[in-house]
């Protein structure tokens, strides 16, 4: 009965004490988030203000589009429309071989990881650099995200020392220079995957990187309708260096993260990185309204299955994401399996959602991914329905024929069974259940119970059976 | 008064000494309590599996045998929550009534009864172990994700009982990973939820843990016994009823 999420979850259970890590690494995210949460007063009411702005753009987005199109060519920006990822790096690909690029530096996008844009460009000769801290440590190891605010959070230091070293060819020299620079430092008495040595030669790194790029390119964490900006949230700066030096400037943006205005803004503002990282704010909040003096900007607006999850009266409110992921971090089960026992490239509660509506075929082997503890529907900061979603998930599962055949036939048994009071009583009296209940507890593969308890004893008497022999009697 | 109580399946076969110490407690209370001998699951187990369509007799006969009473009690959070939210939307066109009057024990006690002293004596420690559904569905205590005043409903009705001596573990109301199918689909994790969760209730060193679910209790007693931990687990409502 195994999904190919709990597959891989159970080879992460291998090593407990990763899997301690795992937990307890985002388990402090959330505790700062809750700590951030508490000390607004006004916490509850942003959330509930989150919400109704995203239901009103979500609901209005045709109206907003325009307006936000409008605004962004009267900045002299130059906006495109992708109706699929395909159709997005075609135009991506378009903008940048028109202009000669050699190399992009890029600021995170998650957008650029749906649409495997990374890839395309690459294999027309495109030089692709993440600037992310995270997003390069992937790629340098040639990894995927496995969280899609800290993408590389589940990666040691010591991995990323071996990484660096073996892949940035002047890291020796960048580590002389770290040294030069901390006299009060000594080479021999440092720890060789000491974080600040390891940061300093990412940052020399990256620079050579931002210096050398002949367009940038970022995600957007806001498109504001009525002035046509786009706001990007970046804790290192990254996305300004991307846009700052190179004269092109490229960004994607998914339709849904449009927002009304600035009013709006405000409370978008105060949530993202309250919820995402516990932080008050992102160290950066970068707006871009148009191209540096005598360079381009241009905004390819994607859609790719939006507007057909905006029909889905059971999934729409997927749209409101922010993608903050205080739903993973808030997790137990993303916790204790981490993002790589999740087949689509977004874990967590939200990402079981976004990967059905990818594609049901590939991905419904998260869906068993949930305990139904719902706790992910509390810390959403805009109230995605993420375990109602979850669970409506499950009843379609066995409509579009991709519901596990041994859960239906235990789903069978039981129905069997609880519809009738008669066999159940006598069930209950004969067999203390062992040949019913257990069908649900026991029952499946070998007995997946028995994978991690001792089996419970079954009563002599159950309830229905003492009361029908006077329950007043007993003691 | 006139009361329905509801004795979840699992509860049923498994733990009757929880249901007769509901019993007890109810009539102890001068309440008129029946149990409608037709009853057997709420339908949980299915719906959650991802056949809802399989719960809709079961939550018609629920109505039926359940609509007549002032009052339907359970002793089991998670299955009061489930008749008194999913039931509606199940049953759809039909008309459905003992929905809104399922409540569990607890918040029978705390809200409705507004019970202010039990004769109950306890003299432990205990670890009390708020449930998913119970914090996130009944909203027997404060969930630790929202910015709300604090209260438990559990605790609440513990600090009746003389002798106790009340703790929470560390993360509050983190899930203990048993949630009915996902234990049998994800093993792996759940259990290793259930290991985690045992640790932080042993920790406090509790006696006994206690909570409003005896399916929570059910996972991590198999754990705490798999691995041979001595630790005890007791529904509420049997601390509630100790002495009757």
């Amino acid at each position: 009965m195994s999904t190919s999420h709990s597959k891989k979850a159970q080879l992460y259970q291998t090593a407990p004490e990763i899997v301690t890590r795992h937990d307890l690494t985002f388990w402090n995210v959330r505790a700062k988030r809750d700590a951030m949460a508490q000390n607004l007063p006004e916490w509850e009411e942003l959330r509930d203000a989150a919400d109704r702005i995203k239901r009103h753009t979500e609901t209005h987005l045709d109206e907003y589009l325009i307006q936000f199109e409008q605004n962004a060519i009267r900045n002299g920006v130059k906006v495109h429309w992708a109706e699929d990822a395909r159709e997005y790096n075609q135009i991506v690909y378009d903008i940048l071989s028109s202009h000669q690029v050699k190399k992009v530096v890029k600021s995170k996008s998650m957008l650029t990881e749906e649409c495997h844009l990374n890839e395309h460009l690459q294999e027309k000769g495109i030089e692709v650099v993440g600037t992310d801290l995270g997003e390069r440590i992937l790629q340098l190891m040639k990894m995927a995200p496995s969280h899609i605010v800290m993408p590389a959070l589940h990666v040691h230091r010591e991995s990323i020392r071996d990484c660096f070293e073996s892949t940035i060819p002047e890291y020796e020299e960048f580590k002389r220079e770290y040294f030069r620079r901390n006299p009060q430092l000594s080479p021999d008495s440092t720890d060789c995957a000491d974080p600040t040595m390891l940061t300093f030669i990412a940052r020399l790194h990256l620079r050579n990187q931002f210096m050398t790029a002949d367009a940038g390119m970022t995600g957007a964490n806001f498109g504001i309708a009525a002035s046509g900006d786009v706001v990007v949230c970046t804790n290192e700066g990254n996305a300004d260096m991307s846009t700052a030096i190179p004269p092109l400037h490229i960004v994607s943006m998914g339709i849904e993260k449009l927002i009304p205005d600035y009013k709006a803004m405000a409370v978008f503002q105060r949530l993202l990185a309250r919820c995402g990282t516990g932080q008050p704010t992102t160290v950066y909040t970068s707006h871009f309204r148009g191209s540096k003096p005598g360079g381009e900007m241009h905004i390819v607006l994607v859609d790719n299955g939006r507007s057909s999850i905006l029909t889905n009266s059971e999934h729409w409110q997927t749209l409101k994401c922010m993608r903050c992921g205080a739903c993973m971090n808030t997790c137990p089960v993303y916790r204790r399996s981490a993002g790589y026992s999740y087949s689509y490239f977004i874990p967590g509660p939200i990402g079981i959602n976004l990967g059905m509506l990818k594609d049901p075929k590939d991905h419904s082997g998260n869906v068993s991914a949930c305990s139904l503890c719902m706790s992910c529907d509390n810390v959403c900061p805009v109230k995605v329905d993420l375990s109602s979603q979850i669970y409506r998930w499950r009843q379609q599962l066995n409509e579009i024929g991709l519901a596990n055949p041994m859960k239906k036939c235990m789903s069978d048994a039981m129905s069997f069974v609880f519809n009738r009071p008669k066999v159940y009583t006598s069930a209950l009296k004969a067999a203390r259940l062992v040949n019913v209940l257990p069908d649900f507890m026991v029952y499946s593969g070998i007995n997946a119970w028995g994978y991690g308890h001792k089996m419970m004893v079954f009563p002599k008497e159950s309830f229905h059976s003492l009361w029908k022999k006077g329950i007043e009697n007993v003691k | 008064m006139r009361i329905g109580l509801f004795i979840p399946c699992y509860v049923d076969a498994l733990y009757p000494k929880v249901g007769i110490a509901a019993y007890k407690l109810l009539k102890s209370l001068g309440l008129d309590v029946d149990y409608p001998e037709k009853q057997t699951c709420c339908g949980q187990p299915m719906g959650n599996a991802g056949f809802q369509d399989k719960a809709l007799p079961l939550a018609v006969k629920f109505d039926e045998l359940f609509s007549g009473y002032d009052y339907v009690v359970a002793p089991g959070a998670s299955c009061a929550a489930y008749v008194r939210y999913f039931h509606p939307e199940i049953m759809k066109e039909s008309k459905c009534t003992a929905a809104e009057k399922t409540t569990d024990i607890v918040e029978f006690l705390h809200d409705i009864l507004k019970v202010k002293s039990l004769p109950a004596i306890f003299p432990h420690k205990v670890s009390v172990h708020n449930s998913c559904h119970g914090v996130r569905e009944l909203g027997l205590s404060s969930p630790s994700e929202r910015n709300v005043p604090q209260f438990n409903k559990i605790i609440d009705l513990l600090r009746l009982v003389k002798g106790i001596e009340i703790v929470e573990p560390e993360r509050k109301d983190e899930c203990c990973g048993f949630g009915g199918m996902f234990a049998i689909e994800e093993p792996a994790v759940s259990v290793r939820m259930g290991q985690d969760k045992l640790r932080r209730h042993i920790q406090t060193g509790a006696e006994y843990v206690t909570g409003p679910d005896s399916s929570c209790l059910m996972h991590l007693e198999g754990i705490a016994k798999k691995s041979g931990e001595h630790i005890k687990f007791i529904h509420v409502v049997q601390i509630l009823a100790a002495g009757l």
